[in-house]
């Protein structure tokens, strides 16, 4: 990658203070989106923690699974909230579109490091081929996390009777269909609110990896990387991209397996 | 001399079967830990160890998604210490917190 002029290997292009040299082996680019994912790991990290300190201080639903009904007295149990799957409408499906959702970011994760397997072959059609199937499977996963909030925030057709006080201050019992910041039907009003910021964070950071992917996808395609040299942004995206997916694994045991 | 330009000058090399072989093992790993996971939400009662061997499963796959997928365990050892060392005091952090809550729990309920 740089030229090994001294010892510690400074590109002749770039110097010492352009990110020229290799600290720790690794170049300038790679380390640095080393320790920009270690911050975001403490930031989802204290997100996470805090849902689990929010849930621990309500108590658990402590009835029959069958005669479940959402209330803000008690955590939900997540199994019988996401239990829904498009197309299939009524059906009790308990974590199953969300597992779709976790096989489908896993398998782009895999295609991501195929992709940057080609990149240190310089094998260009390899790296589109596989630049192109991560792409489509980040594609799908934020449309079926759409689905998903857009379920969530429906809610289901009974809907939940629930005494809460309403966003002007009155203390209202009325029946709640699905979900706001103020209420839901499923839950203590935070378990919405932690919802909507978990995911949506964790959601975020998938379209800012999609528009990362496109661009790398696009400069590999035109040969931008031939001319470099090096297909070292196929790799450093490739870290941004397995990061997603290692944080939708905690995001996937914390809100619907606990 | 023949001209050379915007022609690549880098060489392809062939597939490497043995990397790629790797590659569907370790998904294949993480895809039947995440079944595991699956069919332990709906068999065993839920409790406190059922969740202490949730997370337990999970950091086993982040450990795979890490060190065989972002290759960490191929750099050298001051970087992967550097980035493995300072996640320790999120264990304390994760201590702190599951108290708080609970004793927030004994408070309210």
């Amino acid at each position: 990658m740089s030229a090994h002029s001294t010892a510690i290997g400074v590109s002749s292009k770039r110097g010492v203070w352009g990110g020229g040299n290799e600290p720790l082996k690794a170049s300038y680019g790679k380390l640095m989106m080393w320790f920009f994912l270690l911050s975001d790991i403490f930031t989802f990290t204290a997100f996470l923690i805090t849902y689990l300190a929010i849930r621990v201080s309500y108590p658990a639903y402590a009835g029959s699974l069958d005669s479940f009904t959402g209330s803000n007295e008690y955590w939900p149990v997540p199994e019988l909230v996401f239990e829904a799957v498009p197309f299939l409408h009524g059906i009790h499906a308990p974590l199953i579109f969300v597992g779709i959702m976790t096989f489908v970011l896993i398998s782009s994760s895999v295609t991501m490091v195929l992709a940057v397997e080609a990149g240190h072959r310089n094998d260009r059609g390899d790296v589109v081929k596989w630049m192109l199937w991560t792409m489509l499977g980040g594609i799908t996963f934020l449309s079926c996390q759409a689905w998903e909030w857009n379920h969530f925030i429906h809610g289901t057709e009974g809907g939940s009777v629930l005494t809460y006080i309403n966003s002007i201050g009155q203390n209202v019992t009325e029946t709640v269909f699905g979900a706001n910041l103020v209420v839901n039907e499923y839950g203590p009003p935070a378990f919405a609110q932690l919802f909507f910021f978990i995911t949506g964070f964790h959601g975020f950071h998938v379209t800012i990896g999609v528009v990362l992917l496109f661009l790398a996808f696009y400069q590999a395609a035109v040969g931008v990387y031939d001319k470099r040299g090096h297909y070292e942004m196929i790799e450093k995206i490739g870290l941004y991209w397995h990061f997603v997916d290692l944080v939708w694994v905690f995001v996937f045991t914390l809100f619907y397996l606990i | 001399m023949e001209i050379q330009e915007n022609k690549s000058t880098l060489q392809v090399e062939p597939r490497n079967e043995e990397k790629v072989k790797k590659i569907w093992k370790t998904a294949g790993i993480l895809l039947a830990i995440t079944v595991v996971e699956f069919i332990m939400a709906f068999t065993l009662p839920r409790g406190l160890i059922l969740y202490a061997l949730f997370i337990i499963l999970t950091v086993w796959k982040a450990k795979y998604i890490m060190m065989e997928f972002m290759h960490l365990g191929d750099e050298v050892k001051p970087l992967f210490y550097s980035i493995i060392v300072p996640l320790i005091f999120l264990v304390w952090l994760l201590i702190a917190l599951a108290k708080e809550g609970t004793d927030i729990f004994m408070l309210r309920w």
